[in-house]
């Protein structure tokens, strides 16, 4: 098995074998030890917002998905539905366009667009430098919807206080074997456009079980935003979610 | 294609090493790598040379250690080697498996001058 690709040619592995360390530095050069985690940086921009998001009793999720799998249209229903519940804001990471933080603020949330340009993934910094823009009420949830994306966006953290996979009844059963380092990322699964069941030859219960290989603990809602299938369990895991960031801030204020 | 982000948080590592450690030129760079990092490592080396041209870690090498993937078994208690994040426990079949090693993404070493 080649341990590069996870593919059956064995002929790359022997290659990424050739790459190994030469320790023995030449005779004018000298070896300097690190120990440099290369995503260092990112993570400190992260544990920024995170310590950001704590001290408000802000709720931050990172929605991500591949490209059509309806995020902004789930997430317009949630905060219509959240309306008079909690207040809410979104950060929308796209490539290009306005289009969607438009979508969000046709519902009145206050919402900013992040243009990552030819960036495939939203990063630490980005968020910290939206969140000064938008300036999220105390006690809120920040919704981040990032680029359409199933590789990338899954090593960078944001801050935020779970990872949401939105995972479409339209893209096939086996999405979580195809991108398993997404799918270990997540803190729960949104099985999204339920409503298109009968009209598909999908297999609900595969899709999960392969969810599930890749993440045993991983909690799993099966949703449509249309006809507002599971809309009640996805908003009483929000408010469930929302209730243990308030719970931990009271707890850090008490001590 | 985030291994061009990647590659650039290394060269700001090999920077920010080169104004304390006083060198002009890299020539080799040390990096470990997991299987579930979420790297691709040919296109890390696409993006190195892109990344690198005009600095002083232009035409460095890039020795990639890849470090193995390891996981422990929640139903039988067994450690194993995981090559893929979705493969069964090799002792009991199932698939409640931990991951405990394997997203390693670390420079390691710099051979300067």
């Amino acid at each position: 098995m080649c341990s590069v690709c996870g593919c059956g040619d064995s002929k790359v592995q022997d290659q990424a074998q050739l790459f190994t360390y030469e320790l023995a530095p030449g005779p004018e050069s000298r070896l300097i030890r690190l120990e440099r985690d290369i995503l260092a940086k990112n993570n400190a921009h992260a544990a920024r917002n995170r310590d950001h998001f704590d001290a408000r009793g802000i709720l931050a999720l990172n929605l991500m998905s591949s490209p059509g799998s309806g995020k902004t249209s789930l997430l317009v229903e949630t905060i219509r539905r959240l309306n008079d519940r909690c207040a809410c804001s979104v950060i929308e990471g796209d490539q290009q366009t306005s289009a969607d933080a438009e979508r969000i603020c046709a519902t009145g949330a206050p919402a900013i667009q992040i243009n990552t340009g030819k960036g495939c993934h939203l990063d630490g910094a980005m968020v910290e430098r939206a969140l000064d823009g938008l300036a999220p009420a105390d006690r809120s949830i920040v919704f981040i919807e990032n680029v359409g994306n199933l590789v990338c966006p899954a090593a960078f953290d944001l801050g935020e206080a779970h990872k949401v996979v939105i995972f479409s009844v339209t893209e096939g059963e086996d999405k979580p074997l195809k991108y398993p380092d997404m799918f270990a990322a997540a803190n729960l699964v949104l099985l999204s456009k339920t409503d298109l069941l009968p009209h598909l030859d999908f297999e609900v219960d595969r899709a999960i079980a392969n969810a599930r290989k890749v993440n045993p603990m991983v909690d799993l809602l099966k949703v449509s935003a249309r006809s507002g299938e599971g809309m009640d369990q996805w908003l009483a895991w929000l408010e469930a979610a929302r209730d243990s960031v308030l719970a931990r801030r009271s707890k850090a204020a008490a001590e | 294609m985030h291994e061009l982000s990647i590659c650039r948080n290394i060269l700001d590592i090999v920077l920010e090493q080169a104004a304390t450690d006083g060198f002009s030129r890299v020539e080799r760079i040390g990096l470990e790598v997991g299987p579930f990092a979420g790297i691709e490592i040919e296109a890390l080396r696409f993006g190195f040379d892109v990344v690198t041209k005009g600095s002083l870690a232009e035409g460095a090498r890039l020795d990639i250690h890849e470090t193995a993937g390891t996981a422990r078994c929640a139903d039988c208690g067994a450690s194993t080697v995981l090559l893929r994040r979705f493969d069964p426990c090799p002792q009991c079949g199932s698939h409640n498996l931990r991951v405990t090693g394997g997203e390693d993404l670390r420079v390691k070493e710099l051979e300067v001058t």
